[in-house]
């Protein structure tokens, strides 16, 4: 599978504890984590997630301001070209909050309390729902790829 | 358009004209290798040559990735523009990895002329010497000055890298008589520099002066002696001198024509790695027992034997040649 996550930190708050170990779990479940540290910003975030091409980007947000956090890596993913790229929040986000960061574009949220195994299979689930509409896209455009075997791991 | 269906040469002229977007995509499709890798090798290859490629390994926590930055922020001083190949261990039971080198070169995060990309080691050392040239490869024809390969040097993945890099330089640290013996084992061989790295720290002296004397026994037919640079990457310390040291051997290649041969060679054990992995996985095919039940039959029964079976079975699949 060998699907990519990158680990960030966006905001001011220095803590990264609960990142490290989400790190540590996806790592366990077979992901390659790019760990990138303490307060990042969305522009810095969005740019790394170039770089490595990854599946996920967990944006882990302890400070409160998740929704502006959410709002602005959703802006800066597309503007470098990783629009693909599935956002997850986790951290302190009540549960009234939830729905709004869906609405912003954050493909799943994960409160702080969340069970590391649902972490790792409702990650699996995002990294399958990726490869799949590009699958499907393909079936359809077999003669025009210039690499038939080019779609998301 | 999404990065996933456009074809090799776009998504390269993409990455030439600074979509990394479009760069992080073809190193993702080379690493998987398969049809797509082919068409991004056969399109790159020949745009490259502008690229030179160090190679910068070491015991875990030598301080390579700090080093690397230093090295990067003096590259970056003197105008060239850089690429970073920052490669962790997978892990052997998850398949998974943590890829963190990237924290220690959190200065350059801001900057267009430095691009950084994690890399795993994803199972077999063959695999990973294929991967790493195909993503150097990638990386000299989107036209980077600079390529720098971070690898920690543990068993023989260091030679896997030093395979796919122009010069090596092993990363020691001071007061380890082991360090040496680690050079020893292994790294002694493919270092072409060293740099003695927390030069802060005690006992620096003594293990350049170990580190000598073990260089003076060693039979090379090279006339290229090793330098040793003490550095403390930490603060900078010492790295223009280590870049210093590495263009003098960059120069010293070129002239004697050492890097055309290291490149030849190292474009040829790809080739031999990739007709390897083929051969190999055409052979497990070959050897899958449901495919020849009259064969294992025959073998249990005892009216053949296995030297005989293996030589008939080798023939029926490589009829031209003849039997070993
Ligand atoms: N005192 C001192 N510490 C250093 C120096 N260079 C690096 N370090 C520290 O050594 C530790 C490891 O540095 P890294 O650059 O991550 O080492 P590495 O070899 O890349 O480590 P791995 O990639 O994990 O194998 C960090 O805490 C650095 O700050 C130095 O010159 N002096
Ligand atoms: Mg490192």
């Amino acid at each position: 599978m060998n699907a990519r996550v990158l680990v960030a930190k966006p905001g001011l708050d220095g803590h990264d504890r609960g990142a490290k170990i989400v790190a540590r779990t996806l790592r366990d479940a077979g992901f390659e984590v790019i760990y990138t540290g303490i307060r990042q910003e969305p522009a810095l975030i969005a740019r790394m997630a170039a770089q490595e091409d990854v599946d996920i980007v967990g944006l882990s947000i302890l400070s409160g301001a998740h929704i502006a956090l959410t709002r602005s890596t959703v802006a800066a993913l597309k503007e470098a070209n990783v629009g693909h790229a599935k956002i997850i929040v986790g951290g302190t986000v009540p549960e009234a909050d939830i729905a709004k960061l869906k609405e912003l574009g954050a493909a799943d949220v994960f409160p702080t309390g969340t069970r590391m195994e649902d972490l790792v299979s409702r990650c699996r689930a995002l990294v399958e729902e990726r490869n799949k509409p590009l699958n499907e896209r393909r079936q359809g455009q077999r003669r025009n790829a210039a690499f038939p075997g080019a779609v998301r791991r | 358009m999404s990065a996933g269906r456009a074809s090799a040469e776009t998504l390269l002229s993409q990455a030439q004209s600074g979509d990394e977007a479009a760069l992080g995509r073809l190193l993702s499709l080379v690493e998987k290798g398969g049809e797509p890798a082919q068409e991004i090798s056969r399109h790159c290859h020949p745009k490259t040559g502008g690229a030179f490629t160090l190679g910068v390994t070491g015991a875990p926590g030598a301080g390579k990735s700090t080093l690397t930055s230093s090295l990067a922020t003096v590259l970056r001083e003197r105008g060239f523009r850089l690429a970073i190949l920052a490669i962790d261990p997978s892990s052997p039971t998850s398949g998974g990895a943590i890829l963190g080198d990237r924290v220690r070169m959190a200065t350059h995060a801001q900057d267009d002329d430095v691009f950084i990309r994690s890399m795993a080691t994803r199972g077999n050392l063959g695999g990973l010497s294929v991967a790493t040239s195909g993503a150097v490869r990638v990386l000299d024809a989107a036209g980077f000055d600079w390529i720098i390969v971070e690898t920690v040097g543990v068993g023989q993945v260091e030679l896997a890298i030093s395979r796919a890099a122009d010069t090596t330089l092993v990363v020691l640290n001071p007061g380890w008589g082991d360090e040496v013996q680690a050079a020893k084992a292994g790294l002694l061989e493919i270092a072409d520099l060293f740099a003695i790295n927390k030069a802060d720290r005690e006992g620096t002296e003594q293990t350049e002066r170990e580190l000598r004397q073990m260089l003076s026994l060693r039979s090379s037919q090279s006339d290229w002696s090793p330098s040793i640079t003490c550095t403390v990457a930490t603060r900078g310390e010492s790295v223009e001198t280590l870049l210093d040291n590495i263009i003098e051997h960059r120069q010293w290649m070129e002239e004697n024509g050492e890097l055309d041969e290291r490149r030849a060679s190292r474009a040829w054990s790809e080739l031999e790695q990739l007709v390897i992995a083929r051969l190999v996985r055409e052979a497990s095919e070959m050897l899958t027992p449901g495919n020849h039940p009259d064969l294992a039959r025959d073998l249990a029964d005892k009216s053949t034997d296995p030297v005989t079976a293996a030589a008939a079975l080798h023939k029926s699949h490589f009829p031209k040649r003849t039997a070993g």
